[in-house]
């Protein structure tokens, strides 16, 4: 089965995964891979860090904010008038604190605006920061339990609903082939299964480097290539072992993006590590 | 100034709050912890205040149930002491209150309300301004000489240097002096069912949610006063020349433009960044021959090696104009730490960190 079949299948891809594991890096380039696949695609970044548009030029990508778009929902739901004033003078932050959740859920509510409208074929979603996926996505289930009635148990019981159904919404785990990345990984994994009960779809390795073990002792001791590959095949026996333990512990289909060269990530790479994943690809061990 | 910049090691010798910031998935945590370790070395007294340690990084410093909120002193070598803690927000947030409340009556009233129990846990701010109430804390703890903070892995980490501080903008909040009418003897609640704007907010987010608010804000009266002061002296060490930053990095460019805009905070504050630590850099191992190998297995070895010079040495020339670019002030002494093979937990493996960042 083709793991990226849920490109075509799901409406929504929520890529989540702790702070520094290239969550920006997968969406652009499952973006990319969707837009060569014949997809109408949105790109939706949540975090303020507008760094999408420049890794996938032409292509549509919306920012948007917890802040603004709870001053929107205010806005619609009666409190026009004083919206700006609540917003320039922090009442806003209190709100959102009042009700932990419901900043989260007009966020989630937008996207599943979005999402009816048709007007595209996938939303890619560059999920919020470090950790805060779990609670991100239980948002809906919580506020259900605590708000019983008016517009945000209509909101967060509509945004359930995406969640809940496979065809609609998936998300995609992004990870490190790392000891603490693969273990963080695969509890988010569980806790989103279980807790939340969203779809998860393929689980993403990045910054992977396989291949086959480079014969060291061809090279004298201490000398600077047999110390090179020495290093290399250290870290490619890491990168096998923990790549097999994620699978051990998780049964999801695994997709691999390699190690990209250098410190800046440009278009050009994007480009070139969506290639793979553009038509068929092999269903990764 | 005219002299050369310090060092990352003149900074360990001289500092007492030493403030590392950096975004999540740097190495952060771990660098905190080697500074620690070497601090432990030079014989200081040192505690490191960490936020959310994996359990390995418990584990490579020698605390196998976890660290705790309290300080634990851990075994590591050297004339000086290393101790850890991990910073419970909630409990922190908790003891100011209690600090600061008139009487046990009024800190129980604050401490039981619901929309508290939410502040003291969420409101954006509220943990990065308990890290620096902590580092406050210690700084005057007669144990220690130097206090090393793992600052939380957010964007925010650093908005308690917002002048006059998150906690003034908690008790300065509109919703506050909404409630509190200033009259001659001090403030007085005002009727919530006077407040239109009130009763709107309260259809929007619910009832339950709002009466809460109130009753916390009615219930924190008299304490704004101390609050205030405690932000002062807060904001004062902060500003203070026994005060140094170090903005921890990696040489991805996601990381790296964080540490920018770390920098750029620091700097809108006053403040500047005293030494750069770039984690996880590609290694290298010395020159290639000077011919490539004819034999297939030692041209693989040559091969290797090329790459892997040529990947540092791309991944090292954008780091570095990547952080002068934007803001980081040029000469800042910078350390590269290369990446290990393996991963950091064991005592020894945090002691190779300590090792790469100093010998």
């Amino acid at each position: 089965m083709d793991p990226l079949q849920f490109l075509t299948t799901a409406n929504v891809a929520i890529v989540a995964g702790k702070g520094g594991v290239g969550k920006t890096t997968v969406t652009a380039v499952l973006a990319r891979a969707a837009i060569r696949r014949g997809l109408r695609v949105l790109v939706i970044e949540l975090d303020g860090k507008p760094t999408l548009g420049r890794l996938l030029p032409g292509v549509e990508v919306q920012q948007l904010s917890a802040t603004a778009a709870l001053a929107e929902y205010l806005d619609t739901h009666g409190l026009s008038r004083v919206t700006k004033r609540l917003a320039s003078r922090g009442i806003i932050d209190v709100v959102a604190t009042a009700s932990p959740g419901i900043d989260d859920i007009v966020v989630l509510g937008k996207i599943k605006q979005v999402e009816r409208s048709g007007l595209y074929d996938l939303i890619v979603v560059d999920g919020p920061a470090a950790g805060h996926a779990i609670t991100f996505l239980l948002a809906a289930k919580s506020l259900l339990a605590s708000v019983r009635s008016g517009p945000i148990h209509t909101q967060a019981s509509e945004v359930a609903e995406l969640l809940a159904d496979p065809a609609r919404c998936q998300v995609v785990l992004v990870t490190l082939p790392e000891t603490t990345p693969v273990n963080e990984a695969v509890e988010t994994a569980y806790a989103l299964e279980d807790r939340v009960g969203v779809h998860l779809g393929p689980v993403v390795v990045n910054g992977v480097d396989l291949g086959p073990a480079l014969a060291a002792d061809a090279a004298p001791e201490g000398s600077p290539m047999r110390m090179a590959a020495e290093f290399r095949n250290a870290r490619r026996a890491l990168h096998q072992a923990e790549c097999a333990r994620l699978a051990d512990e998780l049964a999801l289909p695994q997709l691999h993006l390699p190690q990209v060269a250098g410190s800046q990530l440009a278009a050009a790479d994007v480009n070139a590590l969506a290639s793979p994943w553009s038509d068929h690809v092999e269903e990764a061990t | 100034m005219s002299a050369a910049r310090p060092t990352l090691a003149d900074h360990l010798a001289t500092a007492e709050v030493l403030v590392c910031c950096g975004s999540g998935g740097v190495g952060k945590t771990t660098s905190a912890a080697a500074l620690g370790m070497h601090a432990a070395l030079l014989g200081r007294r040192a505690v490191v205040v960490t936020i959310d340690p994996a359990k390995r990084l418990a584990d490579a410093l020698g605390v196998p149930g976890g660290l705790s909120n309290e300080p634990t002193l851990l075994d590591v070598p050297g004339s000086g002491e290393l101790w850890a803690l991990m910073l419970d927000t909630a409990g922190t947030f908790d003891g100011l209150v209690r600090a600061n409340a008139a009487d046990a009556d009024q800190a129980e009233r604050i401490l039981a309300n619901g929309f508290y129990r939410n502040v003291a846990g969420s409101l954006s701010g509220t943990q990065e301004y308990m890290a620096a109430e902590r580092l406050h804390a210690l700084h005057n703890d007669e144990r220690f000489d130097l206090v090393i903070v793992d600052t939380p892995p957010t964007r925010n980490a650093l908005d308690f240097l917002d002048a006059p501080g998150t906690i003034a903008k908690f008790i300065d909040h509109p919703l506050f002096k909404l409630l509190m009418m200033p009259t001659r003897r001090g403030l007085k609640v005002l009727n919530l069912a006077a407040q239109p704007l009130l009763r709107t907010i309260g259809k929007v987010v619910g009832g339950d949610v709002l009466a809460d608010a109130v009753a916390f804000f009615q219930a924190f009266a008299g304490m704004e006063t101390g609050f205030r002061e405690r932000a002062d002296e807060v904001m004062a060490l902060l500003h203070s020349p026994v005060t140094r930053f170090v903005l921890v990095a990696s040489p991805r460019a996601d990381t790296i433009e964080e540490a920018c805009y770390f920098a750029n905070r620091l700097a809108a504050s006053e403040l500047e960044v005293g030494a750069v630590v770039v984690n996880r850099c590609t290694p290298t191992f010395g020159e290639p021959p000077a011919k490539r190998p004819r034999t297939a297995a030692t041209a693989a070895l040559y091969d290797n090696l090329v790459e892997l010079r040529h990947n540092a040495g791309i991944e090292r020339e954008q780091a570095a104009s990547l952080l002068v670019a934007t803001g980081v002030p040029a000469g800042t002494h910078t350390t590269w730490v290369p990446t290990l093979p393996g991963d950091v937990h064991t005592q020894a493996a945090l002691g190779s960190i300590r090792s790469l960042l100093f010998d």
